[in-house]
């Protein structure tokens, strides 16, 4: 069974005992921010080209099957494309908050990378807040839409951004919430702590109906979060054409959509973390051989199988669904995802203090 | 109703008008000046209604213009055909816009084609033809070197 | 063009949707004033595609000018064209064969599945479901290849001339229509699974966009828009032509007059007209599949009104003969130039959204308005 965490432990001895301490933080550093820049690209090809292929098997069509093998080429292409078009700033923007809009929705993408566990000891940062970080860190995501769309001086944009801010501050309570209640089984903020509690088995399985229904919310509102369909007000194709990213080209739309693509998969990682036991493997209570036989399969594995899971879901949702009005949307927070996760983290904290839970 | 009918109750409401049974439908043909107050009458009248004007348009006939309305009504089921003519120098005419609305988009289209001028139309404007378009091109007499193509 | 920049005296914000814009479907341009995100007031611009068919037709022969109403409501041609075939049939008093007829009206409920399957696509991509098109695309390309290989196009097909239609069917047309009634009548069913049963597609478009009975009449609404208000104003009803007094069908009358009610009519629509295929599929007469007519039509003089019910409503075709080759004038009474009028009463007070889903409803094809 190979282990992500003996190579990490590899390079980091081998570091520490060729260079002086601080030369060899620096050296990690760097690995580090290659290694997330470089998932980061792939991912973003990964899953650009997964979304094509699940519309096109959604939409009886084959999807892109031209650029290399069975299309797997297809978006580099496009990203190579994308690379060598013109960067157009249109006449009457606010040119700096334009051009800034696309890297703020990048590194707040990238910044909750940090405490993402891929794999049984592979994590860049293991904070002992994690989950309020990444809380905080995905609201961030908010300050560039609404920045893209007034800096635009577009009307469509401008709509789309506002759009986009009520929804995200609105269904960020909802995904608090529903976080929160694992974080109350857990009693930790810490995702290392959230994983290894699940190592009798899935909270989703443990928690009983109310973690449950806090999956459920939190699915929905994470897609919400993500403005992708059912929930896509910011974009909305056939209302405002493209809404905060109307006048983006070249590079920049890449940024913003690669952006999109990464919040789809930190929110499904973060959903598998916290629900579904992250990279833990399938265990049941004390059935220790069915357990053993389960570790076998290697945890980043798990990991990505899972996260992967829960990003078929969401293209699920998107290619079947109909796009909500932006006051239902409101509705669908206010009047009931909100009142339900309130009363369903009441339960959750009765089921933690008396230990109701497996 | 009977077309027999509707000649004989048009008769009544419309003494003056010119009926020619040729075609498919019965048509009247009335002056400019009388067409508002019989426009509203055959709208609201119990035994007529007209209150479906499924086509309103213009015919260019050299010598002068002819307003012609195709009138049905949704409850009888008759259809009838009115006809105003107009002066080609200075074609105006009352609108209908405020008894069928349709009428509204229709008589901006003549407005714009015909050169025809109705008036208390809430918005007489161009629809189609760019605003600063000259002259009304269904009209026979129009000639346009640049758009038109002689077949 | 007109300059329309900025805002209103009230703050009001005024945004061009066109005529370059996913949800026109076509060149419509809409101006529209905005109070946050409900709509105030919808302003039609027309005229980007407007080629004066009608002034093209007084220089065409009675031969050649029913095929550039085609280029009208595409989506609908060869109902276009029976109106015109049959306007100029009145004025030559011509007897179409009984086979011809059939064909004709076969043909025509064909275009009007193809039509309404394609709305329904558009339509639920308009609220934001990407998916159903490509369904409907399978369904409609089955249609296509019937026109194809019988008329000898797949769009503007072309089909009719005064006294029949061009040329006979082809020899797979009979099994090629019996496998698509199979085939669709097996994805009806799925086609209101994905759409009509879906929650949020029910919460766009239920008590969206209503427009009365009154309304409806008074802005010459026709068509599905119109009986989705309680009008019941399906010309092949109300004034049968060709074989259709013969046929047995529904005309579908829906009450609500909103968006739901438009699209429950529509979908109620394809579902008659299959049965009308059905009827006639296995019934087609033999003989002539055209009159005898003299190579040049001289229409007598005087004026002939033909109407139509084509997939988006009451088309008509005036025709002013006289007496000599080409006609005096043609007025094309196109149900989409009305309907567009009602557009502006329907949507006020409604969200944006809603009007991409209201303009969605009445299916508007921008050529037809613009004639």
């Amino acid at each position: 069974m190979w282990n992500l965490a003996q190579l990490t432990d590899l390079i980091h001895r081998w570091l520490y005992e060729t260079f002086p301490p601080a030369w060899a933080l620096a050296f990690e550093m760097i690995i580090v921010g290659i290694a997330v820049i470089g998932l980061f690209a792939g991912l973003g090809l990964v899953l650009v080209l997964m979304e094509r292929k699940v519309s096109a098997f959604m939409q009886i069509r084959l999807g892109p099957n031209r650029v290399g093998p069975k299309g797997l080429m297809q978006s580099l292409a496009d990203t190579l494309k994308l690379l060598v078009k013109e960067g157009m700033t249109p006449d009457g923007v606010d040119r700096f908050l334009f051009n800034l809009a696309p890297f703020i929705a990048m590194i707040a993408a990238m910044l909750l990378m940090a405490p993402i566990a891929f794999a049984k000891d592979f994590q860049i940062w293991d904070l002992n807040i994690g989950v309020l970080y990444v809380t905080a860190i995905s609201s961030l995501n908010v300050i560039a839409i609404l920045m893209a769309g007034w800096s635009s001086n577009n009307k469509y944009s401008l709509l789309g951004a506002m759009r986009s801010g009520a929804q995200i501050v609105s269904y960020e309570l909802s995904a608090g919430l529903s976080i929160l209640t694992v974080v109350v089984l857990t009693g930790s903020l810490q995702i290392s702590d959230i994983v290894t509690a699940q190592s009798n088995g899935w909270w989703i399985f443990k928690g009983h109906i109310p973690v449950l229904i806090a999956f459920v919310i939190y699915m929905i509102a994470v897609t919400a979060e993500t403005n992708r369909a059912p929930f896509d007000m910011a974009e909305a194709e056939s209302e405002l054409t493209g809404g905060f990213h109307t006048e983006y080209s070249g590079m920049k739309f890449a940024l913003f959509f690669l952006a999109e693509y990464i919040n789809v998969f930190i929110v499904c990682a973060i959903g598998a973390t916290l629900f579904l036991g992250g990279w833990m493997p399938l265990h049941i209570g004390e059935w220790s051989a069915f357990n053993g036989i389960m570790d076998w399969i290697p945890s980043s594995l798990w990991f990505f199988g899972k996260t992967f899971f829960l990003i078929f879901l969401m293209m699920w949702f998107r290619w079947t669904f109909p796009r909500l009005r932006i006051d239902q949307l409101l509705n669908l927070e206010w009047r009931y995802l909100l009142p339900i996760g309130m009363v369903n983290i009441l339960l959750v904290t009765v089921i933690a203090i008396l230990k109701w839970h497996f | 109703m009977t077309t027999e009918a509707l000649i004989t109750v048009m008769a009544e409401v419309a003494p003056d008008a010119v009926v020619d049974t040729a075609g498919e439908w019965p048509n009247f043909q009335v002056s400019a000046e009388a067409w508002p107050d019989l426009a509203r009458l055959i709208r609201h009248r119990e035994d007529l209604r007209f209150d479906y004007l499924f086509c309103l348009t213009c015919v260019d006939w050299k010598t002068h213009l002819t307003m012609v309305y195709h009138l049905s009504s949704t409850a009888y089921r008759h259809t009838m055909v009115v006809k105003v003519k107009l002066d080609r120098e200075t074609p105006v005419i009352q609108t209908v816009s405020d008894i069928w609305r349709t009428a509204e988009f229709h008589e901006r289209e003549v407005f714009e084609l015909f050169g025809v001028n109705f008036t208390g139309h809430p918005d007489l404007r161009k629809l189609i033809l760019p605003d600063d378009w000259t002259g009304y091109p269904l009209r026979k007499d129009y000639e346009d070197p640049v758009n038109m193509i002689k077949l | 063009m007109v300059e329309e920049i900025g805002t209103t005296d009230k703050g009001e914000l005024i945004i061009n949707v066109g005529p370059q814009h996913p949800a026109t479907h076509g060149v419509l341009h809409l101006v529209i004033t905005l109070d946050g995100e409900t709509v105030r007031k919808v302003e039609p611009h027309l005229g980007y595609i407007h080629r004066s068919i009608e002034k093209m037709s007084e220089s065409l022969s009675y031969r050649q000018f029913i095929y550039a109403t085609s280029r009208m409501d595409y989506l609908s041609a060869h109902i276009n064209n029976h109106a015109c075939a049959m306007a100029v049939e009145k004025g030559l008093q011509l007897e179409v064969p009984e086979r011809a007829q059939v064909i004709r009206v076969l043909m025509g409920e064909l275009t009007r599945i193809a039509s309404h399957v394609l709305w329904w696509g558009a339509m639920a991509m308009d609220i934001g479901a990407f998916t159903p098109f490509f369904h409907a695309f399978r369904e409609r390309e089955m249609i296509n290849d019937i026109m194809e290989e019988s008329c000898g196009a797949r769009l503007t097909m072309n089909y009719m001339v005064p006294g029949g239609v061009m040329y006979d069917i082809h020899p797979n047309f009979h099994r090629r229509v019996k496998e698509f009634i199979a085939q669709f009548k097996r994805k009806l069913p799925e086609y209101d699974e994905l759409v009509t049963g879906n929650t949020i597609f029910r919460a766009r478009t239920r008590g969206v966009g209503v427009l009365s009975k009154e309304d409806a009449i008074s802005y010459g609404c026709s068509g599905p828009t119109g009986r989705a208000s309680g009008v019941d104003c399906d010309i092949r009803k109300v004034q049968p032509y060709g074989i259709y007094d013969r046929l047995d069908f529904q005309q579908i009358i829906g009450t609500e007059g909103d968006t739901y009610s438009r699209y429950l009519v529509r979908m109620q629509e394809m579902r008659q007209s299959l049965h009308i295929i059905e009827q006639l599929i296995d019934n087609i007469p033999e003989g002539d599949f055209q009159a005898k007519t003299k190579a040049v039509l001289k229409v007598p003089k005087g004026e002939y009104y033909s109407r139509v019910e084509t997939a988006r409503g009451d088309f008509g075709v005036y025709l002013v003969s006289e007496g000599g080759l080409t006609p005096y004038r043609i007025k094309y009474r196109s149900p989409g130039f009305s309907n567009l009028s009602a557009l502006d009463h329907t949507v006020r007070g409604q969200k944006i959204g809603d009007l991409v889903a209201i303009m969605g409803s009445f299916d508007l094809v921008i050529p037809d308005i613009d004639r």
